[in-house]
C-alpha cells in the first residue's frame, strides 16, 4: 500500500489516457497514469522494428487529431510537429493509370469529367454530414432516457443541425445513413478504382465489406478529420510517439505522474464503487476515481472481472463486436521502392492498393469465414520520404495497413505468418517491381500480435466496431454512456467510448470533462454518486 | 428432454398414474407438460390438502443443477438473498432480478453441500443462468426431465410417509433435506411446499416414479390421501399467501411493455434482498429504489362478502389505485382474500380501500363496490408447518 493519495488513476497511457490525464491535472486533480508498456502512447507509438529502422507501429497516419486539444494542451510547445500534412491519396492502378484523390479534387487520366464533378459534390455533402457528427463528437453524447437539460440541449442542437442541412441534404442523410457504401458509390461514380478507393475508407479497420450496413457511417466517421482541418492524412515527425510524448509532457507539466512498464492487474472495487488498482507487482494504489484507457472488454472482463458486475452488463460487454481485420506490415528497405508511374513526391503520399468493390467484398467474405484474403487491400505509407530520422541514410521504411486479415483465423496466425508476408510482398511487387530485392528486414503484426502488443482485445484498434449499434449513446454498450461506467468512480476514456477510435483525442478530453462535471470539488468526492447511470 | 416426436406435450414420469386418476380428464399446460387442473372435485381436493393429504405432481417444475467451485459465489451474484447463509442440507425460498432490479422469477434453492445446488423455478432461465455464469467456474444442467417430484402436503402427510417406511421423517425440520433408500434407488425428501401447512416434496429418478406413486397411495389409503390438481393448489397457495410467477408478477425478462415488471420491494419481498453481501444482479437499481421509493406496494386484502375480487380494480376515493392479481374465497380461513398491487402510498396495513368486483349469476353480471382492508399477513398459517417432530395429525 502506498501512502501517496491520488484523486484519479488512469489505467493505460494511450493517447486518450494521456489527454484525459492532462485535462484533469489542468483542473487541479492529482492524477497517476499507469502504462503497461515501456513507453506511453498505446497504439500511437514509434518503435524500432529492425536495426536502425523505426516506424509508427500501429496507427501510421494522423488525420483526425482534434485541434482544440493541440491548442489547449499547447502541444506545439511540447514537441508536436508534423513532417508532412495534407497528403493526397493515390489509388494504384495495375496499368499505371493511377488516381489521385485529394481535397482539390479527383485526378487521373482515366477519370471522366462527370466522375470529377460527382467527386466534388459527393465529398462536399459528406463533409456536411461529418460536420454534424463532429458536433456530436466534441461533447458527451446525450442519454436515451433520463435526459437532463444539457442532454436535451445537445439533442436539440443535433436536430437543429440536421434541419439546417436543408431539405435535400437532410433527406440525403436520412436515406444513406443506414445503408452501405457500395450502393452509395455505385449511384455516384462510374470509375471502379474511385469506388474501390473510397470504399476502403468506409471499411478499413472494421469487420465489414463495402456491402455491409454501417459502412456509410464509418466513412463519415473517418472524414471527421476534414471537419477538424485535416485536408488529407499527415505524418508525425519522428512517428506517432512524438504526439504521445507531447501529450505526456503536457500532462507531466500539469502535474500528472506517469509510470511506464507498470501493468495493472486489477481495478479494485467494492460492491458499489471503485477503490483503486492492484499492480502486477502486488502493489495497491488507491483512488476514488479510476479511468480506464483500456478497451471495454479488457476493462470489464480482465481488470474488474465479470463476477464484480451484474449479468446484464456482462452480457452487453461480451456482445461488443470487436474483431480486428487489419494486419500491419513493416518493411526495412535499402532504397526507395519504385512504384510504376509514381515520382518520389507521389510515393510519399498515401498509397492504396485496392482492387474493385466486388473484389473487396470477396476479400471480406474470406475474412468472415476465418481466412485471410488472397487479394489483400493495402494502405501504404513511406514515412522516410518525409522524415529521414526513421531510417539510416538512404534507406527507407514502408509501413502498410493490410486488410482483410481476420483476428479469428482458422489456422494459428503464427503458422501462416511467413506465407502471408510473402503474399503481401508479392502484391506490393505488382506495383513496385523489384521491391522484394530491396527488403533488408520485415515485420508483420497480425491482429493477434496487435492484441498482444497494444492490449487491444480482438486486435481491434477502435476498441470496438464503429457501427450504428455501437456509437453515440450505445457506445461502448447501452447503459454505460457518458464515460461513467456502472460502478461509481469508474470511467472509460479510450476509443471504446464516444466518439470512438482513431487518433482523435476526443474520448479522452470528453471523459475528463465528464469526470470534472461529476466531481467538481477536488477533496469532496460525495458528488460522484451522481455519476451512476 | 424427450423429443416431441409424437405429441406436442410432454408427459411427466407419473403420467400413467395421474391420467388414470384424473376422472375429469381436465388438463392444462405447464412449461410444455400436461398437468391436471382437477382430478374429480376441486373442493374435495382442497379439503384433502387442509384436512388429510393431497398429492401434487410437480415434475414439470423447472429444475437446474448448479455445481462447481464457484457455485456459491455464482448464486450469490444471481440471487438477491445471501446464499452463503443457506447451509448444506437446507432449502431456501429465493428470487432473482435483472439489472433493473425487477424480479425475473422466484423459486427454491436446495443446497446439497460442497457447492452443489438445485434451483427450482417457474420460468426456463438457462440463457440467463449461462450469461450470468461468464467469469465463474460453474456447471449448469437442466435436470427438469431427470427428476420426478411429488408434493405430499397436509396434516397427515408425515404419517403417510412414516407408513411408507421412511423412519424418522418426523425429525426433519422445515426446509430440511433428507434421503432414504427406495427400492434399489434413493428418494430425496425435503420438508417444503406451497400450501402453508405441514408438507413434503419427494424427489426420485423417473424410473422409480410409478412405484413411488403406488406405494404412496397404498400407504395413505387410510389417511385420506388424494391426488390434487392445479385448481386446488391455487386455492391453498392464495390462502397461505404465496406469490405465483406469471400471475402475481410478470417475470421481468418476459415483459414486453415498459413498466410492467416489479421489484422485490414492490412484491413485498424486501426480506429477500441483502445489500450486505456485495454485488448481485439488480443491486444498483434496488439501492436507488430504496433511496427514492417504490412505485407500487404488494398487499393482502381482506375483502368483505364472499365474492372473490377477481381481476378487480382497487379504488381509493373513487380513483383507481391498483389491481388484484390473485383472489379466492378461502374455506379454511373463512375469508375472502385478494393479492393486489396498489400505489405504494396505499400499501399500509389497515388502509381501507374499495374493490370493484364484477360477478355473474345465471348470465346476469353484477358490479359491486366492496370494502376491503389491507392486512398484515396471509390468512392461513398452520402451526404444524413449523412443528418438529412433525405431528401425525
Amino acid at each position: 500500500m502506498t501512502n501517496s493519495h491520488y484523486d484519479i488513476i488512469i489505467v493505460g497511457g494511450g493517447h486518450n489516457g494521456l489527454t484525459c490525464a492532462a485535462y484533469l491535472a489542468k483542473a487541479g486533480r492529482k492524477v497517476l497514469v499507469l502504462e503497461r508498456n515501456g513507453q506511453v502512447g498505446g497504439a500511437a507509438v514509434t518503435r524500432e522494428f529492425a536495426d536502425g529502422f523505426r516506424v509508427s507501429s500501429c496507427a501510421q497516419w494522423l488525420y483526425q487529431f482534434n485541434p482544440s486539444i493541440r491548442a489547449e494542451l499547447k502541444l506545439d510547445q511540447y514537441g508536436y510537429e508534423l513532417a508532412a500534412e495534407n497528403l493526397s491519396t493515390i489509388a494504384l492502378a495495375a496499368d499505371g493509370n493511377h488516381l489521385t484523390l485529394s481535397s482539390s479534387g479527383l485526378g487521373g487520366t482515366t477519370v471522366s469529367e462527370p466522375d470529377k464533378k460527382a467527386y466534388e459534390l459527393f465529398m462536399k455533402q459528406m463533409l456536411k454530414f461529418s460536420g454534424l457528427l463532429a458536433k456530436a463528437s466534441e461533447r458527451r453524447v446525450p442519454k436515451l432516457l433520463e435526459a437532463n437539460w444539457r442532454d436535451r440541449f445537445t439533442l436539440f442542437k443535433l436536430g437543429l443541425g440536421m434541419k439546417l442541412l436543408g431539405k435535400e441534404d437532410m433527406q440525403g442523410l436520412l436515406r444513406i445513413a443506414l445503408i452501405n457504401i457500395y450502393d452509395v458509390l455505385q449511384e455516384n461514380f462510374d470509375n471502379d478504382l474511385v469506388k474501390a478507393a473510397l470504399s476502403l475508407d468506409a471499411t478499413l479497420g472494421t469487420h465489414t465489406g463495402p456491402r455491409s450496413p454501417n459502412t456509410v457511417f464509418s466513412f463519415l466517421h473517418r472524414r471527421l478529420g476534414e471537419v477538424f482541418g485535416f485536408n488529407g492524412v499527415s505524418v508525425v515527425k519522428g512517428g506517432m510517439s512524438t504526439l504521445s510524448q507531447a501529450l505526456a509532457s503536457a500532462a507531466t507539466a500539469n502535474g500528472v505522474e506517469i509510470r511506464t512498464a507498470v501493468p495493472v492487474s486489477r481495478i479494485n472495487s467494492t460492491a458499489d464503487e471503485v477503490t483503486g488498482v492492484t499492480l502486477a507487482s502486488g502493489e495497491i494504489v488507491e483512488a476514488p476515481t479510476v479511468v480506464s484507457n483500456a478497451d471495454p472488454k479488457t476493462t470489464f472482463k480482465n481488470l474488474l472481472g465479470f463476477p464484480k458486475l451484474e449479468t446484464g452488463v456482462v452480457r452487453r460487454v461480451s456482445n461488443i463486436r470487436m474483431q480486428g481485420n487489419v494486419a500491419k506490415l513493416h518493411l526495412a528497405l535499402d532504397s526507395l521502392p519504385q512504384f510504376d508511374g509514381l515520382n518520389e513526391n507521389q510515393s510519399g503520399q498515401r498509397l492504396l492498393i485496392v482492387s474493385t468493390m466486388d473484389g473487396m467484398e470477396r476479400a471480406f467474405n474470406s475474412a468472415k469465414y476465418g481466412e485471410y484474403s488472397q487479394q489483400p487491400v493495402m494502405d501504404i505509407s513511406i514515412p522516410t520520404l518525409h522524415d529521414k530520422t526513421l531510417a539510416p541514410e538512404g534507406k527507407h521504411v514502408l509501413s502498410a495497413l493490410v486488410q482483410y486479415a481476420p483476428y479469428k483465423l482458422k489456422q494459428n496466425w503464427d503458422s501462416v505468418k511467413e506465407n502471408y508476408t510473402q503474399l503481401l510482398v508479392e502484391r506490393l511487387a505488382e506495383f513496385a517491381p523489384g521491391i522484394e530485392n530491396q527488403i533488408l528486414n520485415c515485420e508483420l503484426l497480425t491482429p493477434v500480435d496487435l492484441e498482444r502488443e497494444f492490449h487491444l482485445a480482438g486486435g481491434h484498434w477502435h476498441h470496438g466496431e464503429i457501427s450504428l449499434d455501437q456509437i453515440m449513446m450505445t457506445r461502448p454498450f447501452p447503459g454505460a454512456t457518458q464515460y461513467a461506467m456502472p460502478l461509481t468512480g469508474l470511467y472509460l476514456c479510450g476509443a471504446g467510448a464516444h466518439p470512438g477510435g482513431g487518433v482523435m483525442g476526443l474520448a479522452g478530453k470528453n471523459s475528463a470533462q465528464e469526470i470534472l462535471r461529476n466531481n467538481r470539488s477536488k477533496s469532496n468526492h460525495a458528488g460522484k454518486k451522481e455519476s451512476v447511470a | 428432454m424427450k423429443p416431441h416426436d409424437e405429441t406436442m406435450m410432454l408427459q411427466t414420469p407419473f403420467h400413467s398414474r395421474v391420467a388414470k386418476a384424473c376422472e375429469l380428464n381436465q388438463w392444462d399446460e405447464w412449461k410444455g407438460y400436461t398437468t391436471p387442473t382437477a382430478y374429480a372435485e376441486v373442493e374435495q381436493e382442497y379439503f384433502a390438502i387442509r384436512n388429510s393429504t393431497g398429492v401434487f405432481d410437480l415434475s414439470p417444475m423447472t429444475k437446474y443443477r448448479i455445481s462447481g467451485a464457484d457455485a456459491e459465489l455464482y448464486l450469490n451474484r444471481v440471487m438477491t438473498r445471501d446464499v452463503s447463509k443457506l447451509n448444506p442440507g437446507r432449502v431456501g425460498y429465493t428470487i432473482w432480478c435483472n439489472d433493473a432490479g425487477q424480479v425475473m422469477d422466484d423459486g427454491t434453492l436446495f443446497n446439497f453441500g460442497e457447492n452443489d445446488y438445485r434451483l427450482c423455478s417457474y420460468t426456463r432461465v438457462m440463457d440467463w443462468l449461462q450469461w450470468s455464469a461468464m467469469g465463474f467456474d460453474v456447471e449448469i444442467i437442466d435436470e427438469t426431465a431427470d427428476v420426478a417430484a411429488l408434493a405430499v402436503q397436509g396434516p397427515t402427510s408425515c404419517a403417510v410417509l412414516k407408513m411408507m417406511g421412511f423412519e424418522g421423517i418426523e425429525q426433519l425440520k422445515p426446509f430440511g433435506i433428507t434421503h432414504f433408500p427406495f427400492e434399489d434407488a434413493k428418494v430425496m425428501i425435503s420438508r417444503t411446499g406451497f400450501t402453508g401447512d405441514l408438507g413434503y416434496e419427494l424427489w426420485v429418478e423417473p424410473a422409480k416414479a410409478e412405484s413411488l406413486w403406488d406405494r404412496l397411495f397404498e400407504a395413505g389409503n387410510n389417511l385420506g390421501i388424494r391426488a390434487i390438481g392445479g385448481d386446488a393448489l391455487e386455492m391453498v397457495r392464495i390462502e397461505a399467501g404465496f406469490l405465483q410467477a406469471g400471475v402475481d408478477f410478470v417475470p421481468a425478462e418476459e415483459t414486453e411493455r415498459i413498466g410492467r415488471s416489479r421489484s422485490p420491494f414492490e412484491l413485498g419481498l424486501s426480506w429477500l434482498v441483502n445489500f450486505d453481501k456485495g454485488v448481485f444482479n439488480g443491486r444498483q437499481a434496488l439501492l436507488k429504489e430504496k433511496r427514492e421509493g417504490s412505485r407500487y406496494g404488494f398487499v393482502f386484502l381482506d375483502v368483505e362478502g364472499n365474492k372473490p375480487a377477481e381481476d378487480s380494480f382497487i379504488l381509493k376515493g373513487g380513483k383507481e389505485i391498483g389491481t388484484v392479481t390473485s383472489s379466492a374465497w378461502c374455506p379454511t380461513a373463512k375469508s375472502n382474500i385478494a393479492f393486489a398491487q396498489v400505489e405504494s402510498k396505499y400499501a399500509n396495513t389497515g388502509e381501507n380501500l374499495i374493490a370493484e368486483i364484477y360477478y355473474q349469476r345465471e348470465l346476469k353480471w353484477t358490479r359491486i363496490l366492496t370494502k376491503c382492508r389491507v392486512i398484515e399477513s396471509p390468512v392461513f398459517s398452520s402451526p404444524k408447518r413449523r412443528q418438529t417432530p412433525a405431528p401425525d395429525f
